[in-house]
């Protein structure tokens, strides 16, 4: 992709990302960070790259742990906000 | 040519999918009911971000690859499982440095082996305009890094809350960030900088690593909320900065999105507080007053003191109470018993509910999540402007391990360091019951609250959750 497209969708994202996390209640900006969290682990591609396809061992290696740090991210960070989501209750109506 | 430069218009459109999903992942959270549905979504789309990588690059070490992910999702979903909600902000700043750290090391390998990422041009050097790109993602993850491994052992109690003052740090601080910037722009420019000057792009690193480390030593335990949210910003911003570099939208969307719901929970929180981004970052607020309220001022002023069944019959006779909590309610773990104060009290017919202040806790929406853990429906649970207005008609409002969030001074006293921050106005309900493990130490602001020595305040001076359980055995009989 050439490097007008690409800022496009960043600056369109920007913009989205404006308004979503306005619409976020407060009460849920604990599990709006974890879950931030985990998606922009999402860097993983780019450590995934690096160890497939890497030609020197160092930048497999870098590429390697790179991955085993977003997963950590990633797991933990769904796991953890889905774990958080779940215990949000409504009241129960008698 | 390699394939990352051509790709064909499948995979563009999968990771396009991902970030749409990651849309829909934080669209989800306007309101509890929707918000698991999102946080699926926003697991497909990492799904559907992981395979189309895997499956459009010749891996010829799948196994390796296939370990490296068991052995991180195993280490962070039983860390998921097991942590205790009270330790959230910490774990949310161990999180965002390993985000920061995998930005550095993906740039570190994008640097060392650029031909695997596409982005070398015909002199086998890195493409120009990829190298800002690479140099701004490896200093923005190198500061997301050490800026929250400080935090977190901040607030983790390894590192005390207090500012750490270095004299003459902010020329410190700007000289370093322009010496950054100076080396990016350099690395930007030169003919062949892997040839020339292969110190600089690691330079730039240690540099950044520093920078995040001096960054965030002088901000007090109060501004945690902030901090823990710029960080967050700022882990976005590195992914985004590596998606240019990769070409990949869904890093880039990612990376917007979480760069944008970073700067905004930052604004919130400084807004809660009435200060300026710049001051917090400035550092230094709470100097005078730790958690501990070393050496806290000297209290010769009259106070009630009341006990647990003093506060348990007050409360019997009320019709409405409102429950205001503090860090002070997480660190003593007494969500449960409160919430079991609450239903004792809700059987009695008193309308109970709670009001949270925006910068209540350590990280934003703290105090929802552990009133969620101890089972509070969240239809009980209300903001600050939704509920302010209430307190005038409340009969008590119990105030527990909240302190500046409380305090009039900030409407009144115009030389106090919280003026401006809008407060909950506990003051004008009927009484005000003020649990406090003592009266030294007033709060991470150091100013002494004018609410502890109002006639129509109780306090109750305990250890939050024994003080809330001795109040409950006075309710049960």
């Amino acid at each position: 992709m050439d490097f007008v497209s690409i800022l496009s969708i960043f600056v369109m994202a920007c913009f989205v990302g404006y308004y979503v996390v306005w619409s976020v209640t407060p009460a849920l900006h604990t599990p709006l960070m974890a879950v931030t969290n985990a998606i922009s682990s999402v860097i993983i591609v780019g450590a995934l790259v690096a160890s497939a396809e890497a030609i020197g061992a160092t930048a497999k290696y870098l590429g390697l742990l790179a991955v085993v740090l977003a997963s950590i991210n990633i797991f933990g960070g769904f796991a953890v906000t889905e774990r958080m989501l779940a215990m949000y209750k409504k009241k129960e109506r008698k | 040519m390699h394939e990352v430069a051509a790709v064909p218009p499948f995979v563009a459109l999968a990771y396009l999918i991902a970030g749409v999903l990651f849309i829909l992942a934080l669209r989800g959270l306007s309101s509890p009911a929707s918000s698991r549905t999102g946080n699926r979504f926003g697991m497909a789309g990492m799904a559907i971000a992981i395979g189309t990588t895997l499956y459009t690059h010749d891996i010829a070490n799948l196994p390796e690859i296939i370990g490296a992910i068991a052995i991180g999702g195993i280490i962070g979903f039983v860390t998921a499982r097991k942590i205790a909600m009270t330790d959230m902000p910490q774990l949310v700043a161990a999180f965002h440095s390993l985000v920061g750290l995998a930005a550095v090391l993906v740039g570190a390998a994008a640097y060392l082996t650029p031909a695997a990422f596409g982005i070398v041009d015909a002199a086998g050097q890195i493409h120009n305009a990829s190298r800002i790109e690479l140099g701004l993602g490896v200093a923005i993850g190198a500061i997301t890094f050490s800026g929250s491994v400080i935090a977190f052992l901040k607030l983790n109690g390894n590192m005390s809350g207090k500012p750490i003052m270095l004299p003459g740090r902010h020329v410190i601080n700007l000289g370093t960030l322009a010496a950054i910037l100076g080396l990016i722009a350099w690395f930007y420019a030169m003919v062949a900088p892997t040839i020339d000057a292969p110190w600089l792009f690691w330079t730039v690193i240690a540099l950044s690593f520093i920078i995040g480390f001096l960054l965030i030593i002088p901000i007090g335990g109060a501004d945690m909320p902030v901090v823990v949210s710029m960080l967050n910003s700022y882990s976005g911003w590195a992914a985004a900065a590596m998606g240019f570099t990769l070409g990949n939208s869904a890093m880039i969307i990612t990376g917007a999105l979480v760069g944008s719901s970073g700067a905004i929970l930052s604004y919130i929180m400084c807004k809660a507080m009435n200060r300026s981004f710049i001051s917090v970052i400035a550092g230094g607020f709470g100097a005078d007053a730790g958690p501990a309220g070393a050496g806290g001022p000297v209290v010769d002023r009259p106070y009630k003191r009341g006990s647990a069944e003093d506060a348990a019959f007050l409360m019997k006779q009320a019709e409405s109470v409102i429950i205001v909590p503090g860090y002070g309610m997480a660190v003593s773990q007494a969500q449960h018993a409160l919430r079991e104060m609450g239903d004792l009290l809700k059987k009695e017919g008193i309308s109970v509910k709670y009001a949270i202040h925006p910068v209540a806790g350590r990280m934003p929406g703290h105090m929802n999540v552990l009133l969620a853990e101890a089972n509070v429906p969240y239809d009980d649970v209300f903001e600050l402007e939704d509920i302010n207005g209430e307190f005038g008609q409340a009969d008590v409002a119990f105030v527990i391990g909240a302190n500046d969030v409380t305090n009039p001074a900030a409407k009144t006293d115009k030389s106090s360091p919280i003026y401006g921050m809008p407060i909950l106005d506990v003051a004008n309900a009927k009484s005000v019951l003020f649990v406090k493990r003592s009266m030294g130490g007033a709060g991470y602001a150091g100013v002494d609250n004018e609410v502890f020595y109002m006639n129509n305040t109780m306090m109750l001076l305990a250890d939050a959750k024994k003080m809330v359980e001795e109040i409950v055995k006075g309710l049960a009989h």
